[in-house]
C-alpha cells in the first residue's frame, strides 16, 4: 500500500506490486480511518482500586509494570513473567520482544499468536525441505501455473489481491483446483471443488500419491535423485487407495482422480496449502502429506511450480523468523542448538548460559497463567487472545487470573479491556520498519507521520522497559551496525562463541547516542538500530538477513532473504539446485491419516469449521471499528446448510445457540447451500457471546503445537426468545 | 496379560493388527507369521498389477520395524496347542503366545469341474487370489490374446477389467442371469455389462461351466448348454473360503468360519479372529473395511487402551472404480418386483411400504410403519444408473453406476445414517438443478440486476453505487473504478463492472438520470 497525506488525513493507496499488482480490498483502502479514530487509545490505562482502567502517565504505567516484574520474578522466579507476541508486529519489534524477553527478562516463557496461524505449515516446510518460507518462490510465478491446487485457502476473500492470479489462470486455460469443505468464493472459481469432511484433508493427499503412483506419474527420476525416504511414504500410499478416502472424506473418486490428472500432467503445478489443512491437531502431517505429493511429482524446485503456504497475518513470515517463537532464536535459528545459541549471546552481550532455553507454546502458556506453577505476569504485544485463542473462555479465565497483565495496542481490544496496564502504541503509518510477506521478501513500512503525543512505538516501549529492569546489563543497548556482519567459522575456533570477539565486548555505553545512524539513540527504540543487530544475529542462520539493508529494498522492491552479503545476490527462487537439508535432498515423511480429535457423536451430532470473512480481519478489533466493514459483515453469525435448518425449524436470521464440551456460541444462522449439511461454519472475529473460539477444540498438533481450530463437534439449537 | 501376541497370517489383516499395536504404546512382544514369502501388501491393488500400470513394489504396505514387533513372512503355522498356549511353525519351530490372533485369511474356491484338480491345478489355469497368483496369471498371460475369468462377481470383473487393460480379449463367465447378482439388481447388472462391452471385456450369462480342457496350448470350458469356449488363459474367481484349517484343528468352534464374539474373541478366551476367516454374528468377511475395523478392536482391547471396545460392523459398501468403470452398491435392496426400473416392497417383507415415486410414501395407513422411498433413475444406454433406498430419511441402500458427482456423499450418508438432503435430485443426479455446484454465480445482465446486488464483492460495491458513480459523471470504466474502487480487490467482478458501464453507456442517458 501507498500512503498520501492531504489536508492532513492520511489516504491509502494501492501500489503495483507482484503481490497485489495494484490491487487493495476493502480493508486496504479504509485501513487509515484508524489512524484518527475516536476510539483510538492515546494516553496509558491504569486499573485503578475501583477496578476501572484510567488515563495514567507512562511513567506510573511503568513504575506498575517494573513492579510487577519485580515482584512477580522476585517471589516465583524469572519464568514467572511471560511475553505474548503477534505476527503482525514488524520484523524488528519480533526482534526486540524477543531479546527483551530472553535479556531483560531471562524468562523461557514466550511465544506468540503466529502460533495459531503458521506453525503447521512451518514445521512441514522444515522437515521436508530444512527451512521455512512460505513460498519458496515468487508469488508471480503463480502467473505461470498451468494447474493450482488449493487447500483449505481462500484467498478470494482473505487476500483479495492475490485471487487476481486465480481468475488469470482459468482465462489462460488453466485449471484451479480448491479442497475445502465449504464452497467459498474462491471455490466457487475453481474448475473442481473437493468438499471433504472437515479433518479428512489428510486421506485426500495420501489418495492422491496413490493415483500418482498406480497411474505412473511419479516422477521416478526426481525422487532419485533430489529427493529421500520415498519408499516408506509410498507403502503408506499404497494403503489410501481411492475409494477408502472417498468412503471417508466423502470426496468422489473421479473428482480425487481428475485432480491428480490434473497436476501430474500440468506443464507448471503448484500446491498451496493454508489455515484449512494446517489447523488441526494433525496440520503438521497433513501439511507433509501435500509436501509428499509436490515431491512425488517433482514440483518444489521446478520453476514456475512447487509447494508453498499462504501466510495469514501481515507479517506472519517475518514474525516466524527473529526469537518471539518458544522455541527459537533470530535468523530462523533453533535455541537448543548450542551453536546458535553462542552465536546470538555473543551479539547479545550475555553468556550463552544465560540465554533461557525453550519455552512453551502459545496454547500451553496461556493455559498456565495464573496457575500455581504457570506465570503470573504477562506482557502483550499486538495479539488478542481473548478473541482468537481456543477455548477461550478458559484462556480469559486464565488472563484473569494473573497478578499483572500488561497490554500493548492502539485500540481497546477484548485482551486489553480486562488488563491491569494498557498502552497505547503508534500504528503502522506512524513507525518505520520492515515485513516479511509470504515469498520470503523483506519489505519496507515507512513512517508517514507522527504519532499522537502521548503515544509511543513498541520499541520505544520495549526500549523503556529494557532500561527500566535491565539498565546495567551490557545487553541494555543494541550492537551498532560496524564491524563484520559474518562470525568466524565456528569450527575453526570452537572455545570462543563466535563473533564474541569482535562484538560482545562492546561496553554498554560505548555507542550510546552515537550518530552514524543520523543521531538515533542506541537503545533500540529506532527500527534502524534494530535491524541493523537483527542483519548481525540472522547471518549465517537459515532466514540470513546479513545483506539486507533499507536502502536495498528500497531500490530493488524487497529483498529475498536468504541474502547473506550486501553485495551478493538475493534468492527470489529456492531449491532449484539443493534442498536446505543436510543432504541437499528433500526428505519425504510417511504420515497416516488419523481422525480428528473430537469426533461427532450423538450428543455433538455436528462438525463445527471457522474461519474468517471478507470484511473482516483476524480478531476484528481493527476492522470491527471501521464503518465501511462493519456495514458489509456487522455481526457475527453461523452458517449452516438449508436442510439442516429446516430440520431444526430455523429460519434466517434466527438466534442459534452452538454448543461444544468447552462453551457456547450464539449467533444468528445464515442459512446457506455452501457449506455441508453436516457442518456449520462461524467466522472468528468477535468477541463476547458471538466468540466461536468459546467453543473451539484446544487439542494441539504434537509436533507444532497448533489447536484444532478447523475441526470439532457441536450440537446446535435456536435460543427461544 | 498381554505380553506375547502372535498373530498367525499376514494379509491385510494381520498386517494392520500389527501396525496398530506398534502404534500403541507398552511392552509386549508381537510375532507376526506369515504364510507367504512376501511383506503385506494391499490386495486391492492386485488388478492393478495385473493391469501393468504398477510393479510388485508399488503393492507393498508400511513395513513394520522394532519395538517390538518381529514380522517373518515365509513361515507357516501348521498347529496350535492351546493347553500349552503355543504355536508350531512349517519349520518345528514352538512359538508360545499370551494371545493368539487368527487372521489367516481365505482361500480361492478352485469349483468342482471336471478336469480340475484344486492339488494340482494346470499352468493355464490360476485362481485370482494372492500376489503368487498375480504372478503366474501374468506368467501365463505373457503371448495370450485371450482369457476367460469364470465369475462374473467383483473380484472376477477386477481381474477381467485388468487383464483387457494389457490388451487382452477378456471374457467373463457367469452363472447367474446378471453380474454381481449379490451386490446388483438385473438392471444395474445389464447397465454394467454394457459398460464392460465398451472396455473390451465380454460377458457370458447364465452359463454354468461343467468342465476344464487345459493343455499345452490353450484352455477350453464346457458349459452346460453344450458349448464351449476356448482361450489361452482361465482366471478362476469363483469366490473364497475362510481358511480355518488351523482352528478346526484346534477344536475352536467353526462355522463358515471361525466363530467370534464382539470382542473378537473365539471360544477360547485367549484366541481372537479377525478378517476374512472371522465369522461375526453369522457373517463371514471378505472385505477390508470391517477386517481393518477388527484389527482396532483388538489392538484396543488388548493394549488395554479400551477394555470396553466392541466390534460394531461397519455398513458393507462395495466399490469398482478403474478407468472407464465407476460402481458403487451398498445396503439392502429388495429385488425389484417386477421390471428393472420399478422399485417396490420386498415379497413378503416387514413393514416395508415400498413406492417407486419420488416423495414420501403415499397412503401409508399404518402410523408406525417406516416411511420407504425407493428412487431411480437410468440411462443405460449413457451407463448411468441409480438407485436409492431411504428409509425414515436415512439412506438404507443404493447403487450407483456410472459418473455420478454425488457418489461420496451417498456413501458418507449411508455410512453415517445421517438425514438425505430434502431435494433427493441431488442425490441421484449429482447435484441439484439449480444448487451452487458448478462454477461461479452467472453475471445477470445489467438491466435486469436489481439495484441492491452486491457487484465487487472485495469492496462492496453495489450496482446502485455503480449507477451513482456514473450519474455523478464517471464516464469510463477506469474512471468508475477508481470511484467507486470496484473491481480492485481479487478482480473477478471486472468484467461485470465492463457491463454494466457499457450497458449505462447504452441506454437513455435521461433514462439512467432521471
Amino acid at each position: 500500500m501507498l500512503l498520501r497525506e492531504r489536508d492532513g488525513q492520511v489516504e491509502v493507496l494501492p501500489r503495483d506490486f507482484p503481490t497485489n499488482r495494484g490491487g487493495l480490498c476493502q480493508k486496504g483502502w479504509t485501513a487509515a480511518e484508524l489512524l484518527d479514530h475516536p476510539e483510538r487509545l492515546t494516553t496509558p490505562l491504569l486499573r485503578g482500586p475501583d477496578g476501572r482502567l484510567a488515563p495514567a502517565t507512562w511513567a506510573e504505567a511503568y513504575a506498575r509494570i517494573v513492579a510487577g516484574i519485580r515482584d512477580t520474578q522476585a517471589a516465583h522466579g524469572p519464568d514467572a513473567v511471560a511475553v505474548f507476541g503477534g505476527g503482525g508486529l514488524t520484523n524488528e519489534k519480533a526482534y526486540a520482544l524477543g531479546r527483551f524477553a530472553r535479556v531483560a527478562l531471562r524468562t523461557r516463557m514466550i511465544d506468540y499468536n503466529g502460533r495459531f496461524c503458521m506453525s503447521s505449515a512451518a514445521a512441514a516446510g522444515m522437515r521436508a525441505f530444512g527451512i521455512d518460507r512460505g513460498l519458496p518462490f515468487p508469488l508471480a510465478d503463480l502467473g505461470h501455473a498451468d494447474t493450482l491446487l488449493l487447500v483449505g485457502a481462500n484467498p478470494a476473500e482473505t487476500m483479495p489481491p492475490l485471487a487476481r492470479y486465480l481468475t488469470e489462470l482459468r482465462e489462460r486455460g488453466g485449471q484451479l483446483i480448491v479442497v475445502d469443505p465449504r464452497a467459498t468464493a474462491t471455490a466457487r472459481l475453481a474448475d473442481l471443488h473437493l468438499q471433504p469432511l472437515p479433518g479428512t484433508d489428510l486421506a485426500v493427499a495420501n489418495a492422491l500419491l496413490h493415483i500418482a503412483l498406480t497411474e505412473g506419474w511419479v516422477d521416478r527420476e526426481y525422487v532419485a535423485a533430489r529427493t529421500e525416504g520415498f519408499d516408506a511414504v509410498r507403502r503408506i500410499a499404497a494403503g489410501w487407495w481411492p475409494a477408502r478416502a472417498e468412503r471417508l472424506s466423502g470426496v468422489p473418486v473421479a473428482d480425487l482422480e481428475a485432480t491428480a490428472r490434473a497436476l501430474a500432467t500440468a506443464r507448471n503445478a503448484v500446491i498451496l496449502t493454508a489455515r484449512g489443512a494446517e489447523q488441526h491437531a494433525k496440520g503438521v502431517d497433513t501439511v507433509t502429506a501435500f509436501v509428499n505429493l509436490a515431491l512425488a511429482l517433482g514440483l518444489p524446485g521446478r520453476p514456475g511450480s512447487g509447494y508453498g503456504c499462504l501466510t495469514g497475518q501481515g507479517n506472519g513470515q517475518g514474525g516466524r523468523e527473529h526469537g518471539q517463537k518458544a522455541d527459537q532464536l533470530p535468523g530462523y535459528r533453533r535455541i537448543d542448538d548450542p551453536a546458535a545459541r553462542a552465536h546470538v549471546a555473543a551479539i547479545w552481550g550475555v553468556h550463552p548460559d544465560e540465554l533461557p532455553g525453550p519455552g512453551v507454546s502459545a496454547y500451553e502458556l496461556l493455559d498456565a497463567l495464573g496457575t500455581p506453577t504457570g506465570p503470573r505476569t504477562l506482557l502483550v504485544f499486538g495479539s488478542n487472545p481473548v478473541v482468537s485463542a481456543p477455548r477461550a473462555a478458559r484462556i480469559e479465565r486464565r488472563l484473569r487470573d494473573l497478578d499483572l497483565l500488561v497490554v500493548t495496542d492502539f485500540l481497546l481490544s477484548e485482551t486489553a479491556a480486562i488488563a491491569d496496564v494498557v498502552l497505547p502504541t503508534a500504528q503502522w503509518a506512524e513507525e518505520d520498519g520492515t515485513m516479511t510477506n509470504l515469498e520470503g521478501r523483506v519489505l519496507r513500512r515507512r513512517a508517514l507521520r507522527e504519532p499522537p503525543p502521548d503515544v509511543r512505538t513498541d520499541l520505544r516501549v520495549l526500549a523503556d522497559l529494557t532500561a527500566a529492569v535491565d539498565a546495567g546489563a551490557p545487553s541494555y543497548r543494541f550492537l551498532s551496525s560496524k564491524g563484520p556482519l559474518h562470525p568466524p567459522s565456528a569450527a575453526a575456533d570452537g572455545a570462543q562463541p563466535p563473533g564474541a570477539a569482535a562484538d560482545g565486548a562492546q561496553p554498554p555505553d560505548a555507542a550510546a547516542d552515537g550518530t552514524e545512524h543520523g543521531g538515533a539513540r542506541q537503545d533500540g527504540a529506532d527500527a534502524r538500530v534494530v535491524f541493523a543487530e537483527l542483519r548481525r544475529a540472522s547471518a549465517g542462520g537459515p532466514a540470513d538477513y546479513a545483506g539486507v539493508t533499507w536502502e536495498r529494498i528500497d531500490a530493488a522492491d524487497g529483498v529475498f532473504w536468504p541474502c547473506p552479503d550486501e553485495d551478493g545476490p538475493d534468492t527470489p527462487r529456492l531449491f532449484t539446485e539443493r534442498f536446505a537439508t543436510p543432504t541437499g535432498r528433500a526428505r519425504f515423511h510417511p504420515v497416516e491419516h488419523r481422525p480428528a480429535a473430537e469426533e461427532v457423536c450423538a450428543e455433538y451430532p455436528l462438525y463445527l469449521t471457522t474461519g474468517r470473512v471478507l470484511a473482516q480481519y483476524q480478531s476484528g478489533t481493527q476492522t470491527r471499528r471501521v464503518g465501511a466493514l462493519r456495514r458489509a459483515a456487522p455481526e457475527p453469525f453461523v452458517e449452516l446448510h438449508p436442510d439442516l435448518a429446516a430440520r431444526l425449524g430455523v429460519g434466517d436470521g434466527e438466534e442459534l445457540r452452538v454448543t461444544s464440551r468447552r462453551g457456547e456460541l450464539r449467533a444468528p444462522a445464515r442459512i446457506t447451500a455452501t457449506i455441508r449439511p453436516d457442518t456449520l461454519f462461524a467466522p472468528f472475529h468477535w468477541g463476547g457471546t458471538g466468540r466461536v473460539n468459546s467453543v473451539t477444540n484446544d487439542a494441539l498438533d504434537p509436533v507444532s503445537r497448533m489447536p484444532e481450530f478447523k475441526v470439532c463437534a457441536v450440537r446446535v439449537e435456536r435460543v427461544t426468545p | 496379560m498381554s505380553g506375547r501376541i502372535v498373530i498367525v497370517g499376514y494379509g491385510m489383516a494381520g498386517a494392520r493388527l500389527a501396525t496398530e499395536l506398534h502404534a500403541r504404546p507398552g511392552d509386549r512382544k508381537v510375532t507376526v507369521l506369515g504364510a507367504e514369502p512376501h511383506r503385506a501388501y494391499n490386495r486391492i491393488m492386485l488388478s492393478t498389477l495385473l493391469a501393468g500400470k504398477v510393479d510388485e513394489r508399488d503393492v507393498e504396505l508400511t513395513e513394520l520395524a522394532g519395538q517390538g514387533v518381529d514380522v517373518r513372512a515365509g513361515v507357516a503355522v501348521t498347529a496350535i496347542d492351546r493347553a500349552a498356549r503355543t504355536v508350531r511353525t512349517a519349520t518345528g519351530e514352538q512359538l508360545g503366545y499370551d494371545h493368539l490372533v487368527l487372521a489367516t485369511g481365505s482361500r480361492a474356491v478352485v469349483p468342482p469341474l471336471a478336469g480340475l484338480d484344486p492339488d494340482r491345478l494346470p499352468d493355464r489355469v490360476v485362481p485370482f487370489r494372492t500376489l503368487d497368483d498375480c504372478r503366474r496369471i501374468l506368467a501365463a498371460a505373457r503371448g495370450a490374446r485371450t482369457v476367460l475369468v469364470l465369475g462374473g462377481g467383483l473380484l472376477g470383473l477386477e481381474a477381467a477389467r485388468g487383464l483387457a487393460a494389457r490388451g487382452l480379449d477378456a471374457h467373463v463367465v457367469h452363472p447367474t442371469g446378471h453380474l454381481m447378482e449379490r451386490q446388483l439388481d438385473p438392471a444395474a447388472g445389464a447397465v454394467l455389462a454394457d459398460t464392460l462391452a465398451r472396455l473390451g471385456v465380454r460377458t457370458h450369462l447364465a452359463a454354468s461351466a461343467t468342465g476344464v480342457v487345459a493343455g499345452a496350448d490353450g484352455v477350453r470350458l464346457d458349459l452346460a448348454d453344450g458349448r464351449s469356449l476356448d482361450a489361452d488363459l482361465l482366471v478362476l474367481a469363483c469366490g473364497v473360503r475362510p481358511d480355518t484349517a488351523l482352528a478346526t484343528a484346534a477344536g475352536l468352534r467353526v462355522e463358515r468360519g471361525v466363530v467370534v464374539d464382539d470382542r473378537l474373541r473365539t471360544d477360547d478366551p485367549h484366541v481372537s479372529a479377525i478378517g476374512d476367516c472371522a465369522q461375526y454374528d453369522g457373517v463371514v468377511g471378505g472385505l477390508v473395511a470391517p477386517a481393518w475395523a477388527q484389527a482396532r478392536v483388538v489392538a484396543r482391547l488388548l493394549t488395554g487402551e479400551d477394555a470396553h471396545d466392541r466390534y460394531r460392523p461397519p455398513p458393507g459398501v462395495t466399490r469398482l472404480k478403474a478407468a472407464g468403470i465407476d460402481l458403487a452398491a451398498m445396503g439392502e435392496l429388495p429385488a425389484p418386483a417386477g421390471g428393472a426400473q420399478a422399485g417396490g416392497a420386498q415379497a413378503g417383507g416387514a413393514q416395508a411400504g415400498g413406492t417407486h415415486a419420488t416423495g414420501p410414501a403415499a397412503g401409508d395407513k399404518n402410523p408406525v410403519a417406516a416411511r420407504c422411498e425407493e428412487l431411480t433413475f437410468a440411462d443405460p444406454a449413457r451407463g448411468t444408473y441409480a438407485r436409492l433406498r431411504i428409509t425414515d430419511d436415512r439412506l438404507t441402500g443404493a447403487i450407483l453406476l456410472g459418473d455420478n458427482p454425488a457418489v461420496g456423499t451417498v456413501i458418507q450418508l449411508f455410512d453415517r445414517g445421517a438425514p438425505v438432503p430434502a431435494d433427493r435430485r441431488a442425490l441421484l443426479l449429482g447435484r441439484t438443478v439449480d444448487g451452487p455446484a458448478g462454477g461461479a454465480e452467472p453475471v445477470a445482465s445489467p438491466a435486469l440486476m436489481p439495484d441492491a446486488t452486491t457487484v465487487c464483492r472485495c469492496n462492496a460495491v453495489s450496482k446502485a453505487d455503480l449507477v451513482g458513480c456514473w450519474r455523478a459523471g464517471a464516464r469510463s470504466v477506469a474512471e468508475v473504478v477508481t470511484a467507486t474502487r470496484a473491481g480492485t480487490g481479487c478482480g473477478s467482478c471486472r468484467d461485470a463492472v465492463a457491463g454494466i458501464v457499457e450497458w449505462l453507456s447504452g441506454v437513455d442517458p435521461v433514462e439512467v438520470t432521471r
